[in-house]
């Protein structure tokens, strides 16, 4: 996110107390806390856009068109090591930004490394999945239930495959430049975004797949 | 000239994410949330393939677990909590599940009720031919 | 090679969309001649293209609003001229085909690329000053959202000369939209138009909501803000709610049309109910982000010109509030006859009923401000008197449909049509020209010109009703909606009548136009000198017209509500010794670089030129991730600078 807030840097700004709250009348607040409040917004914003695609699912879970339902289609095995994947890179993206907060880089490189080897490892298996489905034919253009899976489910692929460009953009760039104010700006808001896309995985999980599969 | 803001009784803005700036604290937040989610998460497979239970309770056990979950990961993995500084980011959040409970819950009666009332689209085609 | 592109595209054999197409190129043309002879684009690069400052991102976004309302508004005129001929067994100038392209970018236009941009300009332009802070939270994003929208304006207006536009109305319902029935490129200009525009839009959703929540003066509790800001704020939260569930069902859409998918398609099991249900979840509140900010331009300038605070703060914001969330609440009222059922319709009825309430609260509240004021009838008062009458009509008439019963009757007639023009164009057009004439000072250092804009505002109110009142009437005889022409020939005299009044708007927007020029030609008479041309009270007033880029030289403290007002009854203060420097953003291409390769790839996915829309998106994100990967530079103010600028802007007034 190429975010930026000039405005918090201003000499009008109270000079000492760092962590003022515009609610109470402190004036603007600082950049850390405008950026990472606003990308919370925006993940509130996506949390929304998948919503309307989880009713969209909710109401044509049923139209097969003739072919195959979820009971048939979803294997809740690879889904289970999909789901372990997801949390725990979850987990050691959380443990990465620790590091970096803590300037310890080497944690946080080895940590980074390890959210990138998980979620791509749930991505394969996601693709994997759907490759899988559409060669029985059972593509998102068979039914409208399909249509409907493919998109949601698809839709969170791409959220993960945007974060793993993300991720792997923001590892170089704190090689490159340091855990600076800014380079760390932005892996709390990449933290917010791996862990906004793990809760939209459980819901998924439960409302897609495991309901599904009954 | 100087600026001056009136001071501050020392309350701050959490901001989404941050946990305490304690570092054991922080870890132990992450590792205690990622138990939770596991088991959660094991509960809500079990659910949903065992035989023991209700069956049509099931959804609605799968949705209360679901729920759960996402709770841990707010709470242990992004910080959100009831705190006095934390108040915009869980207004906004309010807000937000306020719209997605109206849209995902409006929607579904609406259309239970349009496919209810209305003619199947198949019978509509049938009879235009 | 070119996908689906072809010569063909061009309308070669229609003599009106090739007079328009020709109209439109020879008009950019001459434009881009221009400003290259006079040598402008050094400076049109410099000051407006890659700015970042929000003051000048408003201003663009007003200006992209009234270019497009000359353009929705030929797409009017062309309407009512063919309502007016076409009766009994006439046929009009118009075929059915282009008919249907017409009244769907009329509404798309109008909403997309005129009001919208209107509004979120003016709240672009004015919260950051009312807030007394130096800009929005994310200035370069702010910038990006600007050059989206625009884009998205391009793309529709390239329809017009390159293939066609949608003819299923502004909201392309399927199975009409799908690709059975909808074969052409139409549809697909409109959906990644507004695919396109929708991005900008919510991004600056969130960009205004951090910054009124976060980024206010040192003292702006909530509570002391200006009401413009309130309702910047719920609309801007109904944007970040709203926007995601249109940027969703135009992606199902999308992906019907494209990859085969059955959303919404007649077989496989689509239920295109579902679409409508979900783009009125959206339709609805988007109206909502219209109208706010025109009710709180309204309290500004009720307030400044009654010359008395605004009766009732703290039941205007929560009446505010109060719509914000309702409007979540009443989108079935859209489709009322499409067979949910009683107890649905009963709900949310009842629903849109209640909604009306808060607004009452609010207009009483405005009535009471008024009510023992020391009114100055500014042109803007003419406006918002107007309002206020035009309005309670429009939304009396929304109350009476929202009994489903009464709905059957009335749905899709030139009632509907009739009642919706009637609270937009009373409020959200009033308030957008009301906001123009009340800050365009403030954004260019002399007033307008008052004889011509209150003929406009004369104009347009007279206009409004004669254009308007006959649809009422017709709806109530059975005329329905989107007729290229009628049967009944006794409906043919109102339509006329419609005609007249069409026209007679038509001369309060060359009112406007003629205002613009003769304001620019005499503004030495009417320089604002001292910044508070109205005598206000909200702290935009407090600076320079137009203001310096960074607003405030030093943030100001504020200790009440209406804090400017309270400011200039203290006895403003001389300058002070010394200031201290501050940052400023730099200005950034990254916008206008992001959008142009939006509008490659829209181009390209429209017309199936697979290559050039992936090379257009990968371009798209390299951008991002280029201007991500350098440091952000921010030029600095000296605080001697600030204290010479400081000087130059209490001048006039120590002389005064």
């Amino acid at each position: 996110m190429s975010a930026h807030a000039a405005t918090a840097q201003l000499a009008g700004a109270p000079p000492t107390t760092a962590e003022n709250t515009a609610g109470s009348g402190g004036g603007p607040a600082p950049v850390r806390i405008v950026v990472a409040y606003g990308f919370w917004i925006f993940l509130l914003s996506d949390i929304i856009m998948f919503s309307a695609l989880f009713a969209t699912y909710a109401v044509l879970s049923g139209q097969t068109a003739g072919g195959p339902s979820g009971r048939e289609l979803f294997q809740l095995r690879h889904v289970g090591v999909e789901t372990l994947c997801l949390l725990f890179s979850s987990y050691t993206c959380g443990l990465g930004f620790l590091a970096i907060e803590r300037r310890r880089m080497g944690g946080f490189y080895v940590s980074f490394a390890l959210t990138f080897v998980l979620g791509a490892t749930f991505l394969g298996l996601e693709i994997s999945e759907f490759a899988g489905m559409i060669a029985r034919g059972a593509g998102p253009s068979r039914s409208a239930f399909l249509s409907a899976f493919f998109s949601l489910v698809g839709l969170h692929g791409i959220h993960v495959s945007a974060g793993l460009l993300w991720l792997t953009f923001m590892t170089l760039q704190a090689a490159a430049k340091g855990p600076r104010d800014f380079v760390r700006r932005r892996l709390l808001c990449f933290s917010l975004f791996w862990h906004a896309l793990d809760i939209i995985w459980v819901a998924l999980m439960s409302l897609v797949y495991l309901i599904g599969a009954r | 000239m100087k600026e001056r803001s009136p001071a501050q009784a020392g309350s701050s803005d959490q901001l989404p994410g941050m946990g305490e700036s304690d570092p054991l604290g922080s870890f132990a937040s992450y590792t205690l949330g990622l138990v939770f989610a596991l088991l959660l998460t094991g509960a809500s497979f079990l659910v949903s393939q065992t035989h023991l239970l209700w069956a049509p309770g099931v959804p609605a056990g799968l949705a209360v677990l679901a729920i759960a979950q996402m709770g841990v990961h707010l709470v242990f993995f992004l910080h959100i909590s009831t705190g006095a500084d934390n108040t915009n980011n869980v207004l906004a959040l309010a807000f937000g599940l306020l719209i997605v409970t109206l849209v995902v819950s409006g929607s579904l009666w609406i259309m239970a009720n349009l496919n209810a009332n209305m003619m199947p689209l198949s019978t509509i085609l049938e009879m235009q031919r | 090679m070119l996908g689906k592109l072809s010569w063909d595209a061009i309308p070669f054999g229609q003599p009106i969309p090739m007079a328009a197409s020709l109209f439109i190129v020879l008009g950019v043309l001459v434009v881009l001649v221009l400003v290259t002879w006079k040598g402008w684009w050094p400076y049109l690069w410099r000051e407006w293209l890659t700015s970042v400052d929000h003051k000048r991102i408003g201003v663009m976004y007003v200006l992209l609003a009234l270019v497009l309302l000359l353009r929705g508004f030929i797409d009017a005129i062309m309407m009512r001229t063919q309502l007016a001929v076409a009766a009994g067994g006439a046929q009009g100038y118009l075929p059915p085909e282009h008919y249907d392209q017409i009244f769907s970018a009329h509404g798309t236009i109008m909403i997309f690329f005129m009001a919208m941009p209107f509004m979120v300009g003016l709240m672009n332009f004015v919260v950051p000053l009312q807030l007394g802070v130096r800009d929005v939270a994310f200035p370069v994003l702010n910038a990006i959202s600007f050059w989206l929208t625009a884009s998205g304006a391009l793309l529709v207006n390239i329809s017009l000369v390159v293939g066609e536009f949608a003819r299923t109305g502004w909201l392309a319902y399927p199975p009409l939209s799908e690709l059975q029935f909808s074969p052409g490129v139409g549809v697909d200009y409109y959906l990644w138009a507004l695919q396109i525009s929708g991005i900008g839009t919510l991004l600056a959703g969130i960009n205004m909501v951090t910054t009124i929540l976060k980024l206010r003066a040192p003292g702006m509790t909530y509570m002391r803000m200006p009401v413009f800001c309130w309702t910047a704020l719920t609309s801007s939260m109904l944007i970040v709610a709203a926007f995601p569930i249109l940027t969703a069902t135009f992606g199902m859409l999308l992906l019907d049309r494209y990859v085969g998918m059955h959303f919404f398609t007649n077989d496989g099991g689509g239920n295109f109910m579902m679409y409508i249900n979900l783009i009125w979840a959206w339709g609805h509140p988007e109206v909502y982000i219209l109208v706010l900010p025109a009710f709180g331009i309204f309290s500004e300038v009720i307030a400044t010109f009654a010359g008395k605070a605004l009766f009732g703060y703290r039941s205007m914001v929560l009446a505010t509030l109060a719509i914000c969330v309702l409007s979540f609440m009443v989108w079935l009222h859209h489709f009322f006859t499409m067979g949910a059922g009683a107890d649905v319709n009963a709900v949310f009825g009842i629903m849109s009923m209640i909604i009306a309430i808060p607004t009452g609260v609010k207009l009483f509240n405005w009535l009471f401000t008024l009510y023992r004021g020391r009114l100055r009838f500014e042109v803007p008062l003419l406006w918002a008197i107007g309002f206020m009458v035009t309005f309670v009509v429009g939304g009396l008439t929304g109350v009476l449909m929202a009994v489903p019963p009464a709905d059957f009757v009335l749905h899709n007639s030139l009632f509907l049509v009739a009642h919706f023009h009637n609270v937009i164009i009373g409020a959200v057009v009033f308030g957008a020209m009301a906001g123009y004439y009340y800050w365009f000072p403030k954004a260019f250092g002399f007033t307008l010109d008052k004889r011509l804009g209150a003929v406009s505002f004369w104009c347009w109110l007279i206009g409004f009703y004669l254009a308007f009142t006959p649809l009422y009437v017709l709806g109530l005889l059975g005329m329905t909606r989107r007729m290229q022409h009628y049967a009944e020939p006794s409906w043919q005299p109102y339509l006329i009548v419609a005609e007249v009044g069409a026209l007679i708007i038509l001369g309060g927007i060359v009112a406007t136009i003629a205002q613009l020029v003769v304001s620019i030609r005499t503004r030495e008479r009417r320089r604002d000198l001292t910044g508070d041309p109205w005598n206000a009270r909200t702290l935009e007033w407090s600076t320079a017209s137009p203001p310096p880029a960074y607003n405030f030289a030093v943030l100001p403290q504020v200790e009440s509500l209406d804090a400017f007002w309270a400011m200039k009854q203290r006895g403003l203060r001389a300058p002070a010794e010394e200031y201290e420097s501050i940052e400023m953003p730099r200005n950034s291409p990254n916008g206008f670089v992001t959008a142009f390769f939006a509008v490659v790839t829209g181009f390209a996915m429209i017309w199936h030129i697979w290559w050039m829309a992936i090379l257009g998106l990968t371009c798209a994100v390299l951008t991002l991730l280029a201007f991500g990967w350098m440091e952000r530079v921010e030029d600095q103010v000296s605080g001697e600078q600030l204290a010479e600028a400081e000087r130059a802007r209490l001048r006039p007034m120590d002389a005064a």
